[in-house]
């Protein structure tokens, strides 16, 4: 398997051309911005809880601070995942190079794994950068290391998922902004999925319930590890590359 | 060292090569040619393992393009014929993700990558961005990343298009000093290239193959009598019968005739030649003869033959 080379080569396009920069730009400036806003309220209120004890009884950093905060990182992603996924193997089809990527000894297979880990890559490292926020949190207030950690495992678990749905999506077209659109619109269903599950009820209302994003990732950001939701991801994760493996060998058979 | 049987092709309704057979021996440098829409482009990207064949084998170095598809791609280095590059990437860590991808070692790599971008003149841009260049650069890039691996065999497809003249014969010179250790196919437009770079052609149309050889064979084939050209200062009637009287000489044809001096073409079986009694022809009858020369059959004449014989055959046969 030759994923190495892919991975690199990934990774070197992210960076020569301005969308990983971009990206990571605006991502930790939106991220910035919830941070403050939520930091700044928590801050006021536990100034008010001191003149009220009762009201100190239920604050936390962890509800108060990390919950909001992550919830608010995942919808950014929603919005911003699918520009970095676009791009892997729509504008190779765009451009034609993918007729000599596909020629070259690599299986399919390496190629798509050494594409998925690049995304994954940027995203581990867009992540990485939001530390600098609990960082913050530390320096004033007393954390929960626990919640900390699952928060963000499964915001990576999340993102892992995106980006899987993502490559998908572009291995599918040519065009990037239809791969875009594409991922962003079957992330917004999979996350809205399960508000229709009460109107639906029974076993179908269950099963909705159950393939909601949305649902997943406060268990995490509470703290909770839960294997369901782990299980869930990775199930996820591998219908969506599994599904581009065929979408890649479609050229073998299409007449 | 490339063998085709039987090779068939369908895009849905469209037949896009049918029946097509032919082999390459080790070393050799053809010619594929075929007029746009041929097939040309469809049996160099199953050859390269790009899509497989409807039905009909291939193998190229031995090994079955559709079965052992990875062991093929190890021995060959393919140039589609957009050049197809990632724009967004500078030349030379180009070359080093295609050595990697190759399977080049790391320690040869450097070397490799230093050695194909000197054949392929394009050392002074390694450091620019492929999007940044010109297109004959970007031509050249695409034939570095085909041969960085060295491999046996090397599928071409149109490789001097876009380039001006002088890099047209640079690229020529290096294709023919790959002839021996390397195996090629390469497609092209131009006729004039075949003839100067290849040992054989085939010429495929409408998908089918309609000749296929050593060049002089398919000369000698297609077109049996050689031909002179001669200029002779006479009355046009007296030379044409004077000399068609000649043995040997199948034909003579008028081209022009100006101030007095007309241009002729005769043919003749090649196996005489022809000119020395045309000379005493003409001194016998004090003709003033101003030229006299042999005129090659080129392979664009035999292209042009065998395209539109076919197309002529198909009409008259619907």
């Amino acid at each position: 398997m030759r994923v190495w080379p892919i991975f690199k080569k990934e990774m070197r396009l992210y960076f020569t051309s301005p969308v990983a920069y971009v990206v990571l730009t605006i991502f930790l400036v939106i991220a910035g911005y919830f941070f403050y806003n939520i930091f700044a309220f928590f801050t006021l209120a536990s100034m008010q809880s001191a003149m009220n004890p009762a009201m100190a009884r239920d604050m936390n950093v962890t509800d108060s601070v990390l919950r909001p905060l992550f919830s608010n990182i995942s919808v950014i992603l929603l919005l911003l995942m699918p520009l970095i996924t676009m791009r892997l193997f729509a504008e190779e089809r765009r451009s034609g190079t993918i007729e000599l990527l596909l020629t070259y000894p690599v299986r399919d297979g390496a190629v798509l794994v050494g594409k998925y880990l690049a995304a994954l890559a940027l995203y581990a490292l867009m992540l990485a950068l939001t530390l600098l926020y609990p960082a913050i949190v530390v320096y004033f207030a007393r954390l929960e290391w626990g919640p900390l950690m699952t928060g963000y495992v499964g915001l990576l678990l999340m993102g892992a998922t995106f980006i899987a749905v993502g490559v998908f999506a572009s291995s599918l077209t040519e065009n990037q902004i239809v791969a875009s659109i594409t991922t962003f619109g079957i992330l917004l269903i999979m996350w809205i999925i399960g508000w229709s599950a009460d109107s639906v009820g029974g076993p179908w209302g269950k099963v909705l319930q159950h393939l909601s994003i949305l649902e997943r990732n406060d268990n995490f950001a509470k703290g909770v590890l839960d294997t369901k939701d782990i299980v869930y991801y990775v199930n996820f994760i591998a219908l969506a590359l599994l599904l581009t493996l065929r979408s890649l060998e479609a050229r073998r058979w299409k007449g | 060292m490339i063998e085709v049987q039987n090779l068939t092709k369908h895009y849905g309704p469209v037949t896009a090569i049918r029946d097509v057979s032919f082999r390459v021996a080790p070393g050799e440098i053809v010619g594929f040619l075929g007029p746009n829409g041929a097939g040309k482009t469809t049996a160099m990207r199953i050859l390269s393992c790009f899509m497989p064949a409807t039905s009909g084998a291939a193998r190229v170095a031995g090994y079955d393009v559709f079965r052992q598809s990875m062991e093929v791609r190890r021995r060959i280095g393919y140039l589609p014929e957009n050049v197809p590059l990632y724009t967004d990437m500078r030349v030379a860590p180009y070359l080093d993700f295609v050595a990697e991808v190759k399977g080049v070692g790391r320690a040869e790599r450097r070397g490799r990558i230093a050695e194909v971008m000197e054949r392929c003149l394009i050392t002074d841009v390694q450091n620019r961005l492929i999007g940044k260049l010109s297109k004959g650069y970007r031509q050249r890039v695409g034939l570095a990343q085909a041969i960085v691996s060295d491999p046996e065999v090397l599928i071409l497809d149109e490789p001097t298009i876009g380039l001006d003249p002088r890099q047209i014969t640079e690229i020529r010179s290096l294709i023919k000093s790959l002839a021996g250790k390397h195996t090629v196919i390469l497609s092209t437009h131009i006729l004039p290239e075949v003839s100067m770079v290849c040992t054989g052609v085939v010429i495929i149309n409408k998908g089918s193959i309609v000749a296929q050889g050593p060049i002089d064979t398919l000369v000698q084939q297609f077109f049996p009598t050689a031909r002179v050209e001669v200029e002779i200062v006479g009355p046009p009637a007296a030379v044409r019968s004077g000399i068609g009287g000649i043995p040997g000489v199948v034909s003579v044809e008028e081209l022009a005739v100006t101030n007095g001096a007309g241009r002729y073409v005769v043919e003749s079986s090649r196996e005489r030649d022809v000119r020395g009694e045309i000379f005493q022809v003409a001194a016998r009858q004090q003709w003033k003869l101003l030229e006299l020369k042999r005129v090659g059959t080129t392979l664009e004449e035999v292209f042009i033959r065998v395209v539109a014989g076919e197309q002529a055959a198909e009409e008259g046969g619907a």
